[in-house]
Parts: C-alpha cells; structure tokens; sequence
C-alpha cells in the first residue's frame, strides 16, 4: 500500500490551547462567560498555572438537601462533579452523551442528564440524586418497589431508572403501562428488566404513596 | 419492604429478593471507576483515527504543557509489559498474538489505543487528550467479510465435525439449502469498562476492574508482568452488565497499568461508549451455509453446515458456532466447517451464548425453512427429531426434558391457533405472525472454592472469587447457604469479587450458579460435620434438620471465636458418563405492518430446560434479559463499519440500536424446574445463556409466517420488510 500522510483531525487544533481561544474572542463574549480576573490573566498573558486559578467559578447549589458552596471549573458536567468531586457515585455514566439515561437526576423536581447538564448552570437549584432519594433508613416507594419486582439485575442503569421513574409519576405520565413504557424509553436496561421495571412503577402508582 | 426471609429449610427454590437490592437501589453498589483513592489522577485514551498502519511522529507538547498533566503515554515511554515477550501459546486463550497496547508504531484497527493523556482532573486529561497530535503512514484497510470469503482459513483450534455421509442432505426426498448472514453485534453494557490500577512500588499492584472473573485477571496480570501471586489483587464486588465483555485483560485495563506504573499513582481510566464498541470485544459477524435434507416424514437424513466469522489479523478468535447444530437433532448424517476470515479490526470475543447464539439463528431459520418445504408444522418437525441421547457424543443426556418444553410452551403460546399459511393472520392493518424455535447451550461444572466462617454470634460469612455480573449469584449463593447450614437467610453474607478469596471461576458459559453453588453447598456440609463433631463426637448426622443447638451456643461451649472451613468442590468422574445441556423451546408472535415494514414483538413465552430452579424470581429476570437480547439481535443490533476507512459508523447509543422498554411486549416464562441428578448436588443446570440460544430465529420465522418473506439476513429493519 502506498504510503501517505494522514494527520488526524485534532492536527487543525495544534498548539492552540482554550486561552489562545479567549484571546482571539472577541472581549465582549469573553467576559460573558469568564470572570474578569481570568481575562485579565489572559491579556497580561500569565502563566497557565495560575490562569488555571481564576478559572475555578463559585458556584453554590443545594445537593440532596445539603447546601453546597463550591469552585469548580466552567466545562465540569454536573455529573462529573457528583462523581469525581463529591464521591456521589450513585449517578451512573453510561454513556456521557444523553442517550443511555443512566445518569438522571432530578434538578429543581424536573429529570435531566446530568451528562449534558453543565454543573454551572444549577446555580442556586436543589440537585436530587439517589442518595437522596430515601428518607435516612426507610427507602422511598420507588426504591422498595424496585427491588420487589426485581426491577435490575447488574444494577448499574437502576439509580437512573428509579430518579426518572420518580418523575415518570410526579409527571403525571405513569397512567398505564404503555404510557410508563413511552415516558420510560430514555432510560436503557442492557440486563433487559423493563417489564418488571413497568410494574415496579405501577405498583407504586397504584398504590397511592406519595412520590 | 417485603418480608423476605424464611427460617432454615427450603431457602433453595424460593422466589426471594436480591440480598444486594438494597445496595442497588440506594447508589450504594459500587463498580470499577467509583472507588476513592488518595492521589487518584485521571487517565484519558488517544485512540487511533486509521484502521492500519503505523504511527509516523507524535506531537506531545501542547498538552504536556498544561497545568495538571502528568504524562503523555505512548508506546515510547510505556513500560515495559514483560509478558509480552514469552506467553506459552498452549496457555493462551485465543490463538494469536494478543494486542500489546501501547508496545510499537503499528496500527491494526481504528479506535486503537495510541496514548493516554494523565492529569489531576478528569477535565485536563480529556482536554490533553485532544491535544495529542498523531501523523500516520495509512495503509487501506480491509475490513469487509462478504468481499473477503477467498481468504478464509481453518483456525489452529479447529471445530470441523463429521459423521455418517457427508451432505447426505443432497439425496434427501425434501431438503432446503441457505446462506444466513449475522453481522457484528455489540454488548454494549451500560457500565462502561473502567480500570483503576494502585502499584506498591514496581512489583506489587491492586487493581479496581471491571470484569467477570477477579482469578482469572488475576492471573492474567500476574503473568504479564512477571508477579508473584502474592502481589496482584484484583477487586470487582460489582459489575455493570459484562455478557462476555469482561473476560480478558483489555486495552483501558493496560492503560491504567501501565499509566498508574509510570506515573507512581493510582491511574483511572473509563472506557468511552465509542471505545466501548471495540476495545472489549464483540459478538463476531458471520456467514452461514445450511443445508438439511429429511425424509417426506419430516425425519432428518442430512445436515450440513459452513460457518465463517471474522476475527482480527493478529488473533484466531473462535466460539462454539457449530455446537447446537452437533447436538440438538437425530440426524445419521452431518459435516460442519468452521473458517475465520482475519481482518484489520479488534478482535471478537465471547458475547452471550459465544457462537450458540449466532449458530442457532441459522439452524434454527433453516428448520423454519424445512417444515415449510415439508408442509409441517415447525414444532411437529422439532418433535419428530429429538435426540435421545446426544448424537455428537452418544452419551445419555444428564438430564434432557426438551419434550416438556415443546408441550408447556406451545400450550401457554396457543400455538394450535397457528393458521400455517405465511400472510394469513391479520390484527386490524397489522400482520400476525407466530414463529418457534429450540435452544440447547452446554452446562458445564468447573473446580470451584469457597470460604465458610461460622461467627461466635452464629453469622455466616461465605467468601469465593466468583463474581456477580446481574444474574444473581450474591442471592442464590445465600439461599444455598441457608438452606445448608439451616439458618436463616439474614444470618448469611456472601461476598465475592475480591480475587483474595478462594479461586472460583469467572462468570460466563452458564457455569457459576452450578459450580460455585457447588462450593458454598460443599463448604456448609463440611461446616456442620465439623459442628457435629463438637456435640457428639460426630455420631449425629451431619446433614439431619434443624440442630437442637444453636450454632452459636456450640462455638461458645466450647470457647470458640469462629469456625471456618475453606473447601474446593467439582464434579467427579461421573459427569464425563453424560451429556450435560440445557434446553429451551420459544414461542414467539410478531406484528408487521404490510407497508412500513415496521415489526413489533407482541408475546414472547420461553420454556427452559435449566434443572433446578434456586430462585425463580432472579432466574426469571435471566430468561427476561435474554428475550430483550434477541429482540434487539433479531430486529435492530448491528455494528456499521465503513469498508472505506474501516471505522465504526454507528459507535453510540442513539445510531446503535439497542431495545428499550416500548419494544418489549409480555413475556412468559416456563421453567420445567426438574432435578438434573449428575451436575450438582442442587439439581440446577446453566440458565444465563440457554434462554438466549435459538429466540432469535424464532422471532424472524414469526416474521415469515407473517408476511412470507424470509430474514436471513440479521437485524430485520424495516427496509428488508417494506411492501
């Protein structure tokens, strides 16, 4: 075979770091998404080890009831700060791009992807994750009806499982089974235990607890 | 909660929640990358944009200078990995050189490891991971079964089979002749595969994997690096979904080694759910030549059957695809081939029901073929042809009750409502469809050990290496503990996964339920003799009901802290006397709309032959997990590789289709729960796998009985189906 050069994508990319990238921003952009000490770190061209300090943002949001003041930096996802940085475990990344479902939390009440939910943006929010979901020692309904109905087997998509059934109900979306099957489809089960999945949210459904 | 425990006799069988459900629901468990470490950096792969050739330069620099990067991984400042050198080929696996990661310039498929970025924080690793600047020499690649068919050749580890006249099926009164193409199908568990590797200096490491059986990496890491058993420790309490794909040491396992290694702190690194696709393995594509002759009664003469698969360049990677086809019907008459075809890709590996699985599509369509060729009912057919005994190997069955699965499936399906003319079933604009098909997978018992510790307070500590992937093996192991010792369930804790305790196999081929349950039972009978001993002097029997004594009044009569028994169990020679299989029979009913081509399952009912049930509840969730497999590998599951670059095109979730819960429809299960009396002391006979074997073909022959046209050609998208 012929021999020829292929220089991969990130070749384009060579030698240009996010700072050079702030630099030729135009100011105005730049400062609405950057503290000014960091733009002005940049301008005066410092180091990036201490740019780098300018870059962790305060961010203060309430997890799983507890009132957390952080700094974090801007491009960490909300999963990775439970994962990495506040050894919240139980949120699972299956996939880090919204398509699996295995990181689903509630922010404000509503089910997001943690993985496509940037940590900043829950600025002032309240982020319920499973380790808040049950009530100290007593599991919460869902949590119970799961392991009743042998809702998972490997366990790993379970956590996202319970957080979106939760909303499934809270949403009003948990009428029938087919509704449950339709407001349940973002959430894979590789392990396959949608069916006792479906009847561990009827179940609960139908037995009138609150959620 | 339910109450869920029951005292002392009658554990085994018993429909009881997981005793790891807690752990489960609560975000409690925790898998390979969620283990908190001091000084823990991040590891972050550089993987291949070529399929073949060689690394001509890379540019390091821009993300060696970042704040927080520790080391920019390449083949030319990786360890060394000693075990490299000198494998014995006898011990190897798979035939071949396996993939050295991170050992030299050469590329020998896309998504190759080339470096791995390391750095403080997951962020800076990912980003001085996208700063790695590679320059490749590309040579074309070739990555194209159908078009490579030429170049096929018999593996080292043959698999040809004859016996009697070979393709007797030509002189047959009736006789059908096929090709059957299943492509490349991913595992895709919902864990991604991750690794976190802790050396204590340079010859001793603690590793945080993912994977099916903590002995075997164990071992499998002690050799590649020259250590003493002593010094390797491989810890996997849970894994998130494996199906096969945790069976081997693979790339992001390396990378955290050999990073951790060069850097002197514990490296993590996470698979990505592209890297996912190829790094651990796949179930291979194949292409299948069957051929059946039968007598105008519907009795077998000939069979004849040509397996291709691919596998990479450098590995021979072979699976079981012609076993279903040597054992499952009485035919005098059969020759089988088995051929790989090496492409420039990763190489293949084990996925649920290795082989069985893709091999059983084939013959289990061609039978569909046959009984139309016939004018006979599908499941007359299969009756007509029961083996006896096992006609590969002559040997009676250990057990065989596929005739009751023919009976109770086909009764709870409504399988006589079955008008047999293709296209005559209608539900409003839907056609209705009703296919069937039989399983048969091996169920095999391995040595298997395990630690029994009998507290002062009458607690039961069970320890083995085995792992628990999600069928359940925490809850069962806990049933056949209680029921043993004669103790309540919530006395009992099993712990596994942790490659200090007794060596146990890993979890795949259907063998652990059996083989392991075996240990525990073996170690809790040899923990009561020993407790009988204490009383009488063992004249009681050891194995008699409920003791008159407690347990923990024995230990503290006789001052006694503990009592613990470490024992290995595995069958003697009366298993090589037998034919040890599990069996299935599937019946499945389809809707296709006659325009769209669009296929929904509507029932699914499944009845398995597995021996003994230990728990029906957690097996029921095993023969649910395999109907979801098949749906998805008859209907929508296949890896796209673009011929062109040899890249993966629909590496993800949203391009990769896998089933999600608005694709299920109801599903039955029958367990025929009848003592296997040779296996096992339980009864129980392999269940993971069986239930898998043979549903995907029952689901296509629905859809041919639905619209008249036949799938041979996996997944079954509506495109194949469109008026």
């Amino acid at each position: 075979m012929a021999d020829q050069q292929h220089p991969d994508e990130s070749a384009e990319h060579s030698g240009a770091s996010r700072r050079d990238f702030l630099k030729q921003s135009s100011i105005m952009a730049a400062f609405a998404i950057t503290p000014p000490a960091a733009v002005t770190a940049v301008e005066k061209g410092l180091h990036e080890t201490i740019a780098t300090r300018f870059e962790q943002m305060p961010l203060r949001v309430t997890i799983n009831g507890a009132a957390q003041q952080l700094n974090i930096e801007p491009r960490v996802t909300l999963l990775d700060l439970l994962r990495e940085q506040l050894n919240l475990t139980g949120t699972k990344k299956g996939c880090d791009h919204g398509q699996c479902g295995a990181c689903t939390v509630h922010v404000d009440g509503t089910r997001v992807n943690a993985c496509l939910t940037l940590a900043m943006t829950t600025e002032g929010c309240k982020v319920t994750t499973i380790e808040g979901l049950a009530d100290g020692d007593q599991l919460h309904p869902m949590q119970e009806a799961f392991i009743k109905h042998d809702g998972f087997q490997c366990g790993y998509c379970t956590p996202g499982q319970i957080m979106s059934a939760v909303a499934c109900i809270r949403e009003g979306h948990a009428d029938s089974p087919d509704e449950i099957r339709e407001y349940m489809s973002g959430n894979i089960c590789r392990c396959g235990a949608y069916s006792n999945i479906v009847d561990a949210i009827m179940d609960v459904k139908q037995g009138g607890q609150k959620v | 909660m339910e109450t869920d425990h029951t005292a002392g006799k009658e554990q085994i069988g018993r429909s009881m929640s997981r005793v790891d459900g807690r752990l489960k629901v609560t975000g409690g468990a925790k898998y390979a990358a969620e283990y908190e470490l001091p000084a823990l950096v991040y590891g972050v792969l550089v993987t291949s944009t070529i399929a073949r050739g060689r690394i001509r330069s890379f540019d390091t620099r821009a993300a060696e200078k970042l704040p927080g990067v520790l080391a920019i991984m390449t083949y030319k400042n990786a360890p060394a990995v000693p075990g490299y050198k000198d494998t014995d080929p006898a011990e190897k696996r798979v035939a071949g050189q396996e993939l050295r990661v991170f050992f030299d310039d050469q590329i020998q498929f896309s998504n190759q490891p080339v470096a791995l970025a390391i750095a403080d924080t997951l962020e800076k690793a990912t980003y001085a991971a996208s700063l790695v600047n590679v320059v490749y020499d590309v040579q074309k690649p070739t990555t194209d079964l159908s078009a490579n068919l030429t170049k096929a050749y018999t593996p080292e580890r043959p698999d040809d089979y004859n016996r009697g006249v070979a393709d007797a099926y030509k002189q047959a009164a009736v006789r059908i002749e096929q090709e059957y193409h299943t492509p490349v199908h991913v595992h895709n568990t919902m864990e991604p595969h991750a690794a976190t590797a802790v050396w204590e200096g340079d010859n001793a490491v603690t590793v945080y994997n993912k994977t099916q059986g903590v002995s075997l990496a164990k071992k499998d890491i002690q050799k590649l690096f020259g250590l003493s058993p002593d010094n390797v420790r491989v810890h996997s309490p849970f894994v998130g979904g494996a199906f096969g794909s945790s069976s081997r040491i693979w790339p992001p396992e390396m990378a955290a080694l050999l990073g951790a290694k060069l850097v002197k702190r514990p490296v993590k690194v996470v698979a990505k759910r592209e890297q996912v696709f190829n790094l651990v393995g796949y179930r291979p594509e194949s292409i299948q030549r069957v051929a059946l002759g039968a007598t105008a009664a519907g009795k077998l003469t000939g069979i004849t059957h040509h397996a291709v698969g691919l596998t990479s360049q450098y590995e021979q990677f072979t699976e079981r695809i012609l076993h279903p086809t040597k054992s499952m019907y009485q035919s005098p008459n059969l020759n089988a081939t088995y051929r790989l075809v090496g492409l420039d890709l990763s190489t293949p590996c084990w996925a649920r029901g290795p082989g069985e699985t893709t091999g059983s599509f084939a013959l289990e369509s061609a039978m569909d073929e046959l009984a139309y060729a016939l004018n006979m009912d599908p499941l007359a057919l299969r009756r007509a042809n029961f083996a006896e005994t096992d006609p590969e190997s002559k040997k009676p069955w250990s057990s065989n009750y596929l005739r009751d699965c023919y009976e109770q499936g086909a009764r709870a399906f409504g399988w006589e409502k079955r008008d047999p003319t293709p296209r005559s079933m209608h539900d409003g604009e839907w056609l209705v469809g009703m296919g069937m098909s039989a399983g048969i997978y091996k169920s095999d018992r391995a040595a298997a050990s395990a630690r029994a510790r009998l507290g002062a307070d009458g607690s039961l500590l069970i320890q083995t290496a085995a792992a628990d992937v999600g069928p359940g093996t925490y809850t069962i192991l806990t049933q056949i503990a209680a029921e043993t010792m004669g103790i309540d369930a919530s006395r009992v804790r099993v712990e596994l996964g942790d490659s200090a305790f007794p060596q146990a196999p890993p979890q795949y081929g259907s063998h652990t339920a059996v083989s392991v349950g075996s240990a525990v039972h073996d170690a809790c009978q040899e923990l009561r003799r020993k407790l009988a001993a204490l009383t009488d002097n063992g004249k009681r029997d050891a194995t008699a009901g409920q003791a008159e004594q407690s347990h923990e009044t024995i230990l503290r009569q006789h001052n006694l802290p503990e009592l613990v028994v470490v024992t290995e169990s595995k069958g003697g020679a009366e298993l090589e006397t037998v034919a040890r299989r599990s069996f299935a029979a599937h019946f499945v009913a389809v809707q296709v709309h006659p325009t769209l081509g669009m296929v929904r399952v509507t029932k699914i009912v499944s009845a398995i032959d597995a021996g003994k049930v230990l728990n029906p509840k957690t097996a029921r969730s095993q023969v649910l997990g395999a109907a979801t497999w098949s749906i998805g590998m008859a209907l929508m599951e296949e890896g796209v590789i673009d011929d062109r670059s040899g890249r993966y095109v629909n590496n993800n979730l949203a391009d990769y289709h896998v089933p999600v819960v608005a694709d299920m429809p109801a599903i039955e299960v029958i367990f025929i729960d009848k003592n296997d009396s040779v296996i096992d002391p339980m009864g129980a006979k392999g269940l993971g796998e069986i239930s898998m074997t043979g549903m995907a073909a029952a689901i296509t022959n629905a859809i041919y009985h639905a619209t008249g046209k036949r799938i041979r050609h996996l997944p079954a998208t509506p495109d194949k189906l469109m008026a």
